[in-house]
């Protein structure tokens, strides 16, 4: 059996659980070196980051949200929470999908080339999916599209039948709903 | 109030505000203005080591013996990459360490200047925070902010990174002020549902047992007064790691000597088989374990620790409590004095009855013999002759060090330093030193093995110059004995590099430094010779010429449970060569 747990050398675990994936939100100092003992952390304690996206979003108090998606079983993600709290510059650490509902947005810039049909047909899916155009020549379009990440996929792949060449996203922000922070 | 100084006299004040008597370094480039500093004042006294990782072991030995903060201060690059191996000991065992490093200045940062390494990216992960002070006005409420956060919490090692030029600017002082760290708030007291949940478990036990672990130590001696009192209330036995050996007296009736890995058959299986475990301060490491899947499979589990992420980490614990190990043994006393619970006494009758059924196992017994020296026999004779002196001892790592954790009683906390988590061998004779600055009258006893003292043996010199009568035990089998037990009990008895073919001879060795050099090969010298090596007023360095092929018993081979340990008295070499499965042998 294949070792469920990361923490231990030894294998099966009496509690084996499945794997799943949730968005944290990590509020932080914005100190120098606050990120890198954040992928610190997960690195070298064998924890996958899927999403990660930080900025500082409180300036006169230097602090920045981190965002990131990680997948594990619930005792592993419990332990990450945990292992973020011990960080000293950390102030807070929420499983937004454990605590419910949260709104998680993400953000591409999508590069699609072509003439003719194609194009055109680009630019009419583009309007379906309220992407905006913010770049274009004859031969090209840089679409901006917001939304969930499972929307942002499905655009891009079908783009990619539609002459797509280049992709940039942002990765997951998210927020709580309702009239409460963080 | 603010007073203007410059960075190398704000790292002294800082230290004297926070009453630091000693400080472990090595000077170089860019710490001299720090030096020069140190040279000028008598407050704080400065010990030359003689390699830096040897400064924050001894750190940690000053450390783990006080219960004050070890300080450290060394140049950059080869300097602060010399003290990793120290940092990542404190940060494993919990101790509370400063480590002041230089750094070439800030402009030349990120330029390969001579000796510049990333020092604040090579100890993150080593170090519970760390610090590049980029301006000088930070300096000292980073120092000060430095040792809250060592000693604080869960203990642990911390770096300031100072560059060349910072030490020189001039800035602004602060002393020592009541921190309010604006994140970092370490949870000290627990949540009151929670102990009173817990003692009532306890108090409904039919099968208990205290597990206790180095948190007890590190939350300072009332803790063990405290954890005294309860376990005696309670009359429950009582079981602890290595870390946590002296929290309770080995002397007492109630105490079934370390569990886990190497320790007594009579604690792991009543670890094995309790209904309610009772961790405190203890963090389910996998020396302790074994196999977590068969670990204490019937029993209910109080976990308290000072760090949330202890908990539920391997074992689930089923009363979680969150806190400093004294001020939670206070409330679990209170409840419990409190209620007067009626305990199943006739219950506790049969588990002690169980219980001296493993003890009289005499678990750690060996074959004794007449013409070499055991080194079981050595070190019970080291304990039965130093048992009633005021003695501190250290280890190496190694088969010496479990076989000195078996045989040498501890009544009182902070008289035993060893490396638990890292098993860093060449921790004991630097630590040695700390511990006996700290305390110059004691008796301290660094018990070593013949490979491990190599590690770190240039710190004898440092003994020498500051007149610290340490004692160097060797047990001497010419082997790394733990490793040529594992190849034994893993890789067909093919003794790869295990063997030490030109080991030094420790007496000239000894001499060579200014130290005594002693050498005992005979059972029926040996008294003498210890007796010798007690009442000597310099360093010795006591060569043990002992059993060369002894094996450390009782053991939970890997990937085995705690009720199928191997026994040393009826176990055959065959038995030893079989112990291990093949998915254990992958196993650490």
């Amino acid at each position: 059996m294949p070792n469920a747990n990361p923490q231990t050398h030894y294998s099966a675990p009496a509690y084996s659980q499945e794997v799943v994936s949730r968005t944290l939100s990590v509020l932080v100092d914005n100190e120098p070196g606050v990120l890198a003992r954040v992928i610190g952390l997960f690195s070298g304690r064998g924890y996958n980051i899927d999403s990660l996206t930080v900025t500082e979003t409180e300036h006169e108090k230097h602090v920045s949200r981190i965002t990131i998606v990680t997948r594990g079983t619930p005792a592993v993600i419990e332990q990450i929470k945990h292992q973020l709290e011990r960080l000293v510059p950390v102030h807070r650490v929420r499983d937004l999908t454990l605590e419910g509902q949260s709104l998680e947005r993400e953000l591409a810039l999508v590069k699609v080339a072509g003439k003719g049909e194609k194009r055109i047909e680009a630019l009419r899916l583009a309007e379906i999916f309220r992407a905006k155009v913010i770049d274009t020549s004859i031969e090209h379009f840089v679409f901006e599209i917001t939304g969930k990440s499972s929307k942002i996929e499905t655009f891009i792949g079908i783009m990619m039948e539609l002459g797509l060449v280049e992709v940039s996203r942002t990765g997951i922000a998210a927020i709580g709903r309702g009239a409460s922070s963080m | 109030m603010a007073r203007q100084m410059t960075g190398a006299e704000m790292v002294i004040k800082a230290l004297q505000d926070q009453g630091v008597e000693h400080l472990f370094g090595y000077p170089g480039g860019a710490v001299l203005p720090i030096y020069d500093e140190l040279f000028q004042q008598e407050k704080v006294k400065h010990i030359l080591v003689r390699q830096e990782g040897g400064a924050v072991h001894a750190a940690e030995g000053y450390a783990r013996s006080t219960g004050k903060v070890g300080v450290v201060l060394v140049t950059s690059g080869p300097g602060a990459t010399n003290a990793v191996t120290g940092l990542t000991d404190a940060l494993m065992d919990s101790i509370p360490v400063v480590c002041i490093t230089g750094q070439v200045p800030t402009h030349l940062i990120g330029n390969d200047a001579f000796q510049e390494c990333d020092t604040v990216g090579i100890t993150r992960p080593c170090t519970k925070h760390n610090w590049l002070v980029k301006n000088v006005n930070d300096l000292a409420r980073v120092l000060h902010e430095a040792f809250y956060i060592a000693k604080s919490g869960r203990p642990g090692p911390v770096v300031v990174d100072i560059p060349k030029d910072i030490q020189f600017a001039s800035g602004n002082y602060v002393g020592p002020s009541n921190i309010a760290h604006k994140t970092y708030k370490p949870k000290m007291k627990p949540d009151q549902p929670a102990v009173r949940e817990a003692v009532e478990l306890i108090a409904n036990a039919k099968r208990p047992i205290f597990y206790t672990g180095g948190g007890i130590i590190n939350s300072g001696p009332k803790a063990s007064q405290l954890l005294r009192e309860l376990v005696r209330l309670t009359g429950y036995p009582i079981t602890s790691t290595l870390m946590g050996l002296g929290a309770y007296p080995a002397s007492d009736k109630q105490w079934l000597g370390m569990l886990g890995m190497h320790g007594t058959y009579e604690a792991n299986m009543a670890m094995h088989d309790c209904d309610v475990m009772i961790n405190i301060g203890a963090r389910f490491d996998d020396r302790i374990t074994g196999r977590l899947d068969a670990f204490s499979p019937g029993s209910k589990k109080i976990h308290v620790d000072i760090d949330a992420s202890s908990i539920n980490k391997n074992v689930r614990a089923d009363i979680p409590i969150i806190g400093d190990c004294a001020y939670v043994l206070e409330d679990m006393l209170r409840i419990w004095k409190a209620k007067a619970p009626v305990i199943d006494k006739a219950a506790h009758k049969v588990w002690w009855k169980s219980i001296e059924g493993w003890r009289a196992k005499k678990s750690l017994s060996y074959k004794n013999s007449s013409d070499v020296i055991m080194p079981q026999y050595a070190l019970q004779r080291l304990q039965a002759l130093t048992k009633d002196r005021d003695t501190y001892i250290t280890t190496e790592v190694g088969q010496h060090q479990m076989w000195a954790a078996q045989f040498i009683d501890f009544e009182e906390p902070n008289r035993w330093m060893t490396s638990g988590g890292l098993g860093t061998m060449g921790y004991g004779l630097p630590a040695a030193i700390g511990c006996q600055l700290a305390h110059p009258k004691s008796l301290v006893i660094d018990v070593a093995g013949d490979a491990s003292i190599l590690m770190n043996i240039q710190e004898c010199s440092t003994a020498v110059q500051y007149r610290l009568p340490v004692k160097v035990f060797i047990l001497n089998n010419e082997y790394m004995g733990m490793v040529r037990q594992w190849q034994q009990l893993l890789h067909g008895n093919r003794l790869s590099e295990s063997y030490t073919e030109a080991l030094p001879d420790f007496v000239k060795l000894a001499e060579a430094y200014g130290w005594k050099g002693m050498r005992c090969e005979h059972p029926a010298d040996l008294d003498d010779a210890i007796k010798e090596m007690i009442d000597t007023k310099v360093p010795v360095m006591f060569d043990c010429r002992v059993a060369k092929l002894a094996n450390c018993f009782p053991m939970i081979p890997s990937g085995k449970p705690h009720n199928e340990m191997l026994l040393g008295e009826d176990v055959s070499d065959e038995e030893v060569g079989r112990a291990i499965s093949k998915e254990g042998k992958v196993l650490v």
